[in-house]
């Protein structure tokens, strides 16, 4: 009886719902690239500061795990634009 | 010899530079605004409101036509030529500019407006239904790829030329500009991953280090032939991770497939009744390599999209007032130099990662017996 009116709002409301949905989405992935990715540049920071002289492969190390940590979040970010321009 | 091999490559750049010249010399360039008028017999209305989604869309996605600019109501482009095959008209080839960009219908073809198949080729069948023919158009990224095919084959045969006839010398000039790439791929990403069999497979890593790379860094710059969104479209790294595939298959041996269907060291009752830990290896051989298509596609097409977003913020303000879209477009500008250097940095990480994880993937699948 109460849920009635509720469940006709969901359905009529289920476009609107996929959209926030694709936008929270896409915001989480955010989050998750930016903790992910941050951590890997504490961590070489922190790696450089303790031998200064192995910089350049640490750099070159961190920006390869960087792009694959990328990689994932734009998998979530592909399956936002999709429900997005559907 | 030498002479032949120099007229070789000097053949093929002026073959494609005179391919661009013809094709956009000999064909009249594209009046919208007329061509409207003729068919309404409607005035356009005056001022359409800027519409970002539309204009990004379009910047990103294949298209029939290479547009160049717009001015006022003057659209600028290059029809590009359209190869149809449909079951019942046979083969057709023509330039795009008959659908005059989307409006008129050609023997029976069209560009769909909506739908299903929205912005490409449909046939109209009489009896009303609409299918789509085997389409093998060179639009504007096969244009692009092809270019850039051109380019490096133009490159790569002069520097071979180079070695040939410079034997132990210091390398000079373009021999020397690609020498520490080519030596990189080699070493660092085949010879490491791979292991004793390298040297196969480093032509056929090397085309595909350069081919990204190239093309990542012709669609940053606006000026045709760049500038199209190769890498963005979802085809063509799914061709080449396809490639990659096959031969990861054409390569695997024996102890591979063992150590993915019966994989040793492993407790027997993940194997025996309900089979988890197959079902979990087979299945990442197909995901790793959807994987490697993915992140591709998704880093350049999602650079491609902030760049074009930074620029339709300038129209956005400038759709409320006129000065505010001249100080937006400073502040635009300067965010998109940035991200236009960080592209660069992202076109050369990416084919990077492409080439290191394919060469894994081979080195992996050339497994010896274990000790």
């Amino acid at each position: 009886m109460l849920m009635l009116p509720l469940m006709i709002l969901l359905q009529a409301a289920s476009n609107a719902v996929a959209l926030m949905g694709a936008g929270i989405g896409s915001g989480l992935a955010a989050i998750g690239a930016g903790i992910g990715i941050g951590l890997i540049g504490g961590n070489a920071m922190e790696a450089i500061s303790r031998q200064p002289e192995a910089m350049s492969d640490i750099r070159s190390n961190m920006l390869i795990s960087a792009a694959l940590i990328e990689g994932v979040a734009f998998f979530a970010i592909v399956i936002c634009l999709m429900i997005l321009f559907q | 010899m030498v002479k032949r091999r120099k007229k070789f490559s000097s053949v093929i750049v002026l073959a494609v530079l005179l391919l661009f010249v013809l094709t956009s010399a000999m064909v009249p360039k594209h009046f919208n605004n007329q061509a409207h008028k003729e068919e309404n017999g409607v005035p356009d209305s005056p001022h359409k409101p800027f519409n970002p989604k539309e204009m990004i869309l379009d910047h990103v996605m294949d298209s029939y036509e290479w547009h160049l600019f717009t001015y006022k109501d003057f659209h600028c482009s290059i029809p590009l030529p359209v190869i149809l095959y449909s079951k019942d008209k046979g083969f057709l080839i023509f330039l795009s500019s008959k659908f005059n960009h989307g409006h008129r219908s050609y023997k029976g073809f069209k560009i769909s407006p909506e739908g299903k198949y929205q912005g490409k080729i449909v046939e109209e069948m009489p009896d009303g239904t609409v299918v789509r023919p085997l389409d093998l158009s060179l639009t504007k990224v096969a244009v692009a790829f092809i270019f850039c095919a051109a380019l490096m084959l133009w490159l790569f045969i002069s520097i071979s030329h180079a070695y040939t006839s410079r034997k132990n010398k210091a390398p000079h000039g373009l021999q020397n500009l690609m020498e520490p790439l080519i030596l990189f791929v080699r070493d660092e990403i085949a010879k490491s991953s791979i292991g004793d069999k390298y040297e196969r497979y480093v032509p056929y890593l090397l085309t595909l280090f350069f081919f990204i790379f190239i093309n990542n860094l012709l669609g940053l710059i606006p000026i045709p032939p760049g500038g199209a969104n190769v890498m963005g479209n979802i085809a063509i790294p799914m061709v080449m991770s396809l490639f990659t595939f096959a031969l990861v298959l054409a390569s695997s041996t024996k102890y591979y497939w063992i150590d993915i269907f019966n994989t040793p060291g492993v407790p027997w009752w993940l194997k025996f009744p309900i089979p988890l830990l197959p079902i979990i290896e087979f299945s990442s051989l197909f995901i790793k390599h959807i994987v490697l298509v993915i992140r591709l596609f998704a880093n350049i097409l999602a650079g491609h999209t902030v760049s074009l977003g930074f620029f339709a913020l300038i129209f956005i303000f400038g759709e409320s007032s006129i000065l505010a879209g001249y100080g937006m477009s400073v502040i635009s500008i300067a965010f998109t130099v940035f991200l236009s250097l960080l592209e660069i940095l992202v076109a050369l990480i990416q084919a990077y990662v492409f080439t290191l994880l394919s060469a894994l993937y081979f080195g992996l699948a050339l497994e010896e017996k274990h000790q």
